[in-house]
């Protein structure tokens, strides 16, 4: 059954089962492949997208569940000053090790900036304590958040 | 090992098409046709393009740059211009291709080096020869020959096509950089895929597409060794998108091509959804009965025990502890861990006839392709394998078994197959890192020094034979330094494959050590830090000059030395706060963490800080990347002492996801300071050694906090009650 999608700022159909998850949609169906699968339940926010400017995890959002949703995935993120920043900041501090993650840790990172531009120490725990780093790069993380929340 | 160049390698060059060059090596004796096809490592391109081969899998260790900076610093260019290609698994081109052992940088250090030289000196020789001037006259910088006399320079473009006629350097004799002349190695480079990375590009195995591409997952018999009895595939392959499922007999077991069915799908998801419909009669096979309680109940017999393999023996520890003024007892735990890296395993698969092409995030594709060779029965030489981006290793990726399920899948399936194995099937079918469990009693004299060490290990084998990863070394500190030594084994036959996960059997027996150690400085009424001193003695070395186990005591006091410092020790603490202080050496790094911890009323742990010293030789290559490695190594341990565990129950791995096997979360990721020791010693590699001191200078520091000993992990939070 075809479905309309506002996906990175294009309208896009795309046939698909509604029960899909988006993860599988934009993976496996569209050929997104920036947005990653870690564990299909919602623990590790390595497939983390926006839905109408808030962060979900697209393993656990039935396609049929977004409507008119806007859905931004790590592919659109730097057309938003705020993406690009911390895009720009990952890189300058060398955040990733494997990398995986970082699509998810940023999209958790720019739903947090948007919505608070100076994030303290407790905020950015609250905001990104969903998304594991197995590499464990969370003291940079940290830092690079800090570092695009003054750029 | 000291290790570097192979002498009987030589320096190839030649032309490339548009007035460019390219450099290799080559075993000598090498055909120069052979050896033209073999490997570029370096390309000059006639249109100013610089172009470095990256030959080792990438799986976050970050070798995709700090190797290729070896190259341009020698070669002297800017780093900013300079191209970097993942190269195909080759063996017989590359060598080694392996991201295991914390071993390249050890390995290429100098070799790669003399790459980035001997393609710079010819390039100097066809300035000369185009100038007329001696090459002792002319200098390099940014990519061009410099004649200083006549203030000349061309670029290394516009000398690529003359250097690619002339003949190679002796790898042997160049002349390498002085290092404080270094304008690119030991400066913090970022990750040279980081911007694909932060963008969302196409890197990983996971992310591979191709034409006309199925997707298959793969279910096994949920005990491992077992097999597929019979399968009703009826219904699975009525279910939404499924284009086919068959029963694939396995060939070579577990490490292989394990028995189990396999369903194509149009997508991973639809695949995975039509699992629910397989009615499979399995064979459980003879691990069926086992069972990690099993095993500890077992090993806990022969608690006052000697064990029939005899590890190390040396005095008389009987009769040493027969005369010892105090004597310390207590059994030690570890459970099996998964590797669980957040990219599960996977492997694209093209077979087209009769010749396989692979699409693998692997760690070591030559094992896989022999495997590969011999489930299809084709030669070697008919497959390809692409080294895929890894989203984690930690050497599961070691493992080559999801490369031989997608080649055989894919072949049977006569499409281009994604196998993509869910989290589920990572978490319950792993490469098990051992438990263990050590019996141990050590003896001290009068004056609090330790003169007898006992330790039965109770490990995991068949016989003598230790399983993969499960085996205590003969020279694990403190054996050489306790007079009086007996170290015997107990083998416990598990049907569960293992593996090596990260430090692997250091990341387990630093905890076992350093923990026991820190029982016995308390038991002489010492300062753990000053015990540990006094146990590894002078500065001097033990065992053999050159020999990979050889001991050097004074590395090892220096960073223990150096991370006391940065902590502060012997500060005071509030109430249920304390420091704790460990060291290690393994893979030909030094490391010693002091951990400061706190403990709740309820016993949680909370860390507060953790501060590493390490010393890995002379010259960090990268040391943005090689503080990101110890950090990640430092953290990886926290996690895994606070909270990993799999166990098994009637052979089956009872945790399936990342719910019942947390990993660490940023709340809970204490800041890591990191400081390097430079000693006068060849380079060496950083992805594993950081680990092993770290579990126990948390269990010390909360023995520090509470007075509570934790002899097992993960740590049992309850004993920690107030």
């Amino acid at each position: 059954m075809p479905t309309k999608l506002t996906l990175n700022g294009k309208a896009v159909t795309v046939d698909a089962d509604p029960e899909m998850p988006l993860l599988w949609v934009l993976r496996d169906v569209l050929g997104l492949t920036g947005t990653k699968y870690g564990c299909g339940v919602a623990q590790c926010g390595a497939c983390t997208v926006h839905l109408d400017g808030q962060p979900v995890r697209a393993c656990q959002t039935p396609l049929g569940s977004v409507g008119k949703g806007r859905i931004t995935t790590i592919e659109a993120l730097a057309t938003s000053p705020v993406g690009r920043k911390l895009q720009d900041a990952w890189v300058a501090l060398d955040v990733p090790q494997c990398g995986y993650c970082q699509a998810g840790q940023l999209m958790s990172a720019a739903a947090l900036l948007r919505d608070n531009p100076r994030p303290d120490d407790a905020a950015i725990d609250a905001a990104m304590t969903g998304n594991y780093c197995r590499c464990a790069t969370y003291n940079r993380i940290r830092a690079a958040i800090k570092q695009a929340a003054v750029a | 090992m000291s290790a570097a160049l192979n002498r009987r390698q030589l320096l190839v060059a030649g032309a490339v098409a548009g007035g460019g060059m390219w450099l290799g090596l080559a075993p000598a004796g090498a055909a120069m046709a052979e050896a033209q096809a073999l490997n570029p490592w370096v390309r000059i391109g006639g249109d100013g393009s610089i172009t470095i081969v990256s030959h080792n899998p990438e799986i976050g260790q970050g070798i995709k740059t700090s190797i290729p900076m070896l190259v341009a610093e020698e070669l002297d260019v800017d780093w900013a211009t300079v191209r970097i290609e993942q190269a195909l698994a080759n063996s017989k081109v590359y060598g080694r291709q392996v991201a295991g052992g914390s071993m390249a940088t050890t390995l290429q250090y100098d070799a790669l080096r003399r790459v980035g030289a001997g393609a710079r000196a010819l390039l100097v020789a066809a300035a000369a020869a185009e100038w007329g001037v001696p090459a002792g006259a002319l200098t390099t910088a940014g990519g061009r020959v410099f004649h200083p006399e006549t203030a000349r320079n061309l670029p290394y473009s516009a000398l690529a096509a003359r250097a690619a006629t002339l003949p190679p350097p002796d790898i042997a004799t160049l002349v390498l950089k002085n290092p404080k002349d270094f304008k690119i190695v030991g400066k913090p480079i970022s990750g040279v895929d980081n911007r694909k990375v932060v963008t969302g590009q196409p890197l990983f195995g996971l992310d591979t597409m191709l034409p006309g591409m199925k997707f298959a997952v793969f279910e096994k018999c949920p005990t491992y060794g077992g097999k597929v009895a019979s399968a009703d595939l009826a219904a699975v392959k009525a279910a939404k998108g499924v284009r086919g499922a068959f029963i694939v007999p396995g060939h070579g077991g577990d490490y292989e091509l394990a028995s189990g069915v396999a369903i194509i799908a149009d997508s991973f998801w639809h695949a995975n959804q039509a699992r629910a419909a397989l009615a499979v009669q399995w064979d459980r096979g003879v691990g069926a009965g086992q069972s990690s309680a099993g095993f500890a109940a077992h090993a806990a017999t022969l608690a006052d025990t000697q064990g029939p393999k005899i590890i190390t023996e040396s005095g008389d520890a009987a009769a040493a502890l027969g005369r010892a003024a105090k004597r310390v007892k207590a059994s030690y735990s570890y459970p099996f861990l998964a590797h669980a890296p957040l990219e599960p395993m996977n492997c694209t698969a093209r077979v087209t006839g009769g010749k396989v092409e692979l699409w693998a995030p692997t760690q070591n594709p030559e094992p896989g392709r022999k495997a590969v060779a011999s489930a299809l029965g084709i030669p070697e030489t008919d497959i390809t394998i692409h080294m895929m981006r890894c989203g984690g290793g930690f050497g599961r990726r070691l493992g080559i078994e999801y490369m031989v399920e997608a080649a055989w899948i894919a072949r049977a399936a006569g499409v281009p197959v994604k196998l993509v194995w869910s989290r589920e099937d990572d978490m319950t079918r792993g490469l098990l890192r051992p438990g263990g469990f050590h019996h141990l009693e050590a003896g001290l004299d009068a004056d609090g020094k330790v003169i007898a060490w006992r330790n039965h290990f109770v490990s995991y084998g068949d016989g003598e034979k230790y399983a993969r990863a499960a085996e205590l070394d003969a020279t694990q500190f403190p054996a050489r330094f306790v007079e009086n030594m007996a170290v015997s084994g107990t083998m416990q036959a598990l049907a569960a494959p293992t593996g090596y996960l990260r430090a692997p059997a250091n990341n387990a027996f630093g905890f076992v050590m350093q923990g026991f150690i820190d029982e016995l400085a308390h038991a002489a009424g010492a300062d753990p830090l000053q015990f540990r001193r006094d146990l590894l003695g002078p500065a001097r070395l033990v065992g053999e000059p050159g020999k990979r186990d050889s001991y050097d005591a004074g590395r090892a006091r220096a960073v223990l030395d150096k991370a006391a410092v940065m902590a502060g020790w012997g500060r005071k603490l509030p109430a249920r706060s304390g420091l704790g202080i460990a060291f290690h050496f393994s893979h030909l790094g030094y490391f010693a963490s002091v951990v400061e911890a706190s403990v709740a009323a309820d016993g949680a742990v909370k860390v507060a800080k953790v501060w590493v010293a390490g010393d890995v030789g002379r010259q960090i290559v990268n040391p943005s990347g090689a503080i990101n490695q110890v950090q990640g190594s430092v953290l990886d341990a926290l996690g895994s002492s606070l909270g990993q565990a799999i166990t098994l129950k009637d052979g089956a791995i009872e945790q399936s996801n990342y719910d019942a096997y947390p990993l660490l979360r940023m709340a809970d990721a204490p800041p890591v300071e990191v400081a390097f020791v430079l000693s006068d010693h060849n380079p060496t590699g950083l992805g594993e050694p950081g680990y092993p001191a770290t579990p126990p200078a948390l269990v010390n520091a909360i023995f520090a906090a509470t007075g509570v000993r934790v002899r097992s992990l993960p740590i049992d939070t309850g004993l920690l009650k107030v």
